[in-house]
């Protein structure tokens, strides 16, 4: 019984090490699938990461690019402050999209800055979907 | 009553301007912040700034409008918030320095008379008009080692202008 346990909790251990190479992201994914009913387009995704919006209050054109750039294997640069934002495709920068609560926090206040509402399930899979093909 | 409260609120300020000029010394040294949940929450989008910079006050109207952050949304989930603002009037401004780190209208420490005091000899073409600094919240791109809390005038580099001497 004991031994059995410990085997239990090893093979538990090693998943997990393998897993995380990206199981956040995956189950991001699967989670918004299953919330929104449908698939994701990576074009889409691209189509929403590149839209700008008006901002009535400033007058000016806010886009996801403002912060990450037209390319997100590169670094951005925070529109109003200029501090340095590292790379969001996951290709390049392996610490993305490793933490559910983060990716949330940042979805929420991001799409909001932007767009002046919160995203779907289904725009933010679309997201994730572009930025993971990058 | 009300004579002796204005005689006591002059009596008070007057000693504390006092101890001012000691105070600003002491203060302005060791901003380092060891608090990882600050540093990664807090930032992100710009330097950690040090909690000694604001009194109590002015950090709670900042952290009760996060979602109305400077032009920015910066909200996060309640138990988080209430972590950070512990750890923001655990280490605010000390009782002897806080009516001169308080900015209770905006919440923004470059307004306060602290710091307008230390920085009042800039003009328009350091900050506003200088590209590679902007604002003044932008206390790194003067201070080379704000991130690790030291705000040391032999430090100061202000980008195209070098080195602070006055
Ligand atoms: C005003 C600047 C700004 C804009 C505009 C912006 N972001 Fe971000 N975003 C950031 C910052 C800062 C971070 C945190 C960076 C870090 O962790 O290094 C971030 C992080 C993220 C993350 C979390 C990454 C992770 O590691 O989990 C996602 C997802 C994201 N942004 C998506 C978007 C999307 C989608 C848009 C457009 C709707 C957008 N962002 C627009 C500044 C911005
Ligand atoms: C989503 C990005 C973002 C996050 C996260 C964020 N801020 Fe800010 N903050 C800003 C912006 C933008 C400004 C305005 C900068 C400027 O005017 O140049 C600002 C300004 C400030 C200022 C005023 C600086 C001045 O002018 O004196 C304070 C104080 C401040 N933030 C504290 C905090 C605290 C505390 C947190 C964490 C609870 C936080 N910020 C998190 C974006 C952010
Ligand atoms: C445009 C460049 C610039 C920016 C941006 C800037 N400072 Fe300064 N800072 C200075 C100069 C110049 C002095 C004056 C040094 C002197 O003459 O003693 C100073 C002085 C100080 C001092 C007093 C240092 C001492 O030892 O007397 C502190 C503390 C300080 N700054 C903090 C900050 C903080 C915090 C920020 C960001 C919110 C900031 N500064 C942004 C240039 C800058």
């Amino acid at each position: 019984m004991k031994t059995q346990n410990v085997l239990i909790v090893i093979v538990l251990m090693a998943a997990s090490g393998v897993l995380t190479a990206n199981t956040v992201l995956e189950e991001r994914l699967s989670t918004y699938a299953k919330n929104s009913g449908s698939s994701f387009s990576s074009q889409q995704g691209k189509d929403l990461w590149f839209k700008e919006f008006h901002d009535a209050e400033t007058g000016k054109q806010r886009s996801c690019t403002s912060c990450h750039t037209k390319d997100a294997t590169r670094g951005g640069k925070h529109a109003k402050t200029g501090k340095a934002i590292d790379p969001l495709a996951p290709s390049v920068n392996h610490e993305r999209f490793t933490d559910a609560k983060k990716i949330e926090k940042w979805f929420k206040r991001n799409c909001k800055w932007v767009m002046g509402r919160e995203c779907s399930d289904q725009e933010k899979g679309n997201f994730l979907s572009y930025l993971r093909s990058l | 009553m009300k004579v002796f409260l204005v005689l006591l609120f002059g009596l008070l300020s007057g000693s504390l301007a006092f101890a001012d000029d000691d105070h600003e010394r002491n203060e302005a040294k060791g901003f380092a912040v060891n608090d990882n949940v600050y540093l990664q929450e807090c930032g992100s989008c710009h330097l950690a700034y040090p909690p000694q910079l604001l009194d109590k006050k002015s950090w709670q109207v900042i952290m009760q409008s996060l979602d109305k952050h400077f032009g920015d949304n910066a909200e996060m989930d309640k138990a988080l918030a209430t972590q950070i603002s512990r750890f923001l009037e655990g280490n605010a401004a000390s009782s002897g320095f806080s009516r001169r780190s308080h900015n209770s209208a905006s919440g923004r420490i470059t307004e306060t008379s602290f710091f307008r005091h230390e920085h009042d000899e800039l003009s328009p073409r350091h900050v506003a008009q200088n590209p590679e600094v902007k604002s003044l919240a932008n206390c790194s791109a003067c201070h080379r080692r704000a991130k690790v809390g030291s705000f040391r005038e032999s430090e100061i580099r202000i980008p195209g202008f070098g080195r602070w001497d006055d």
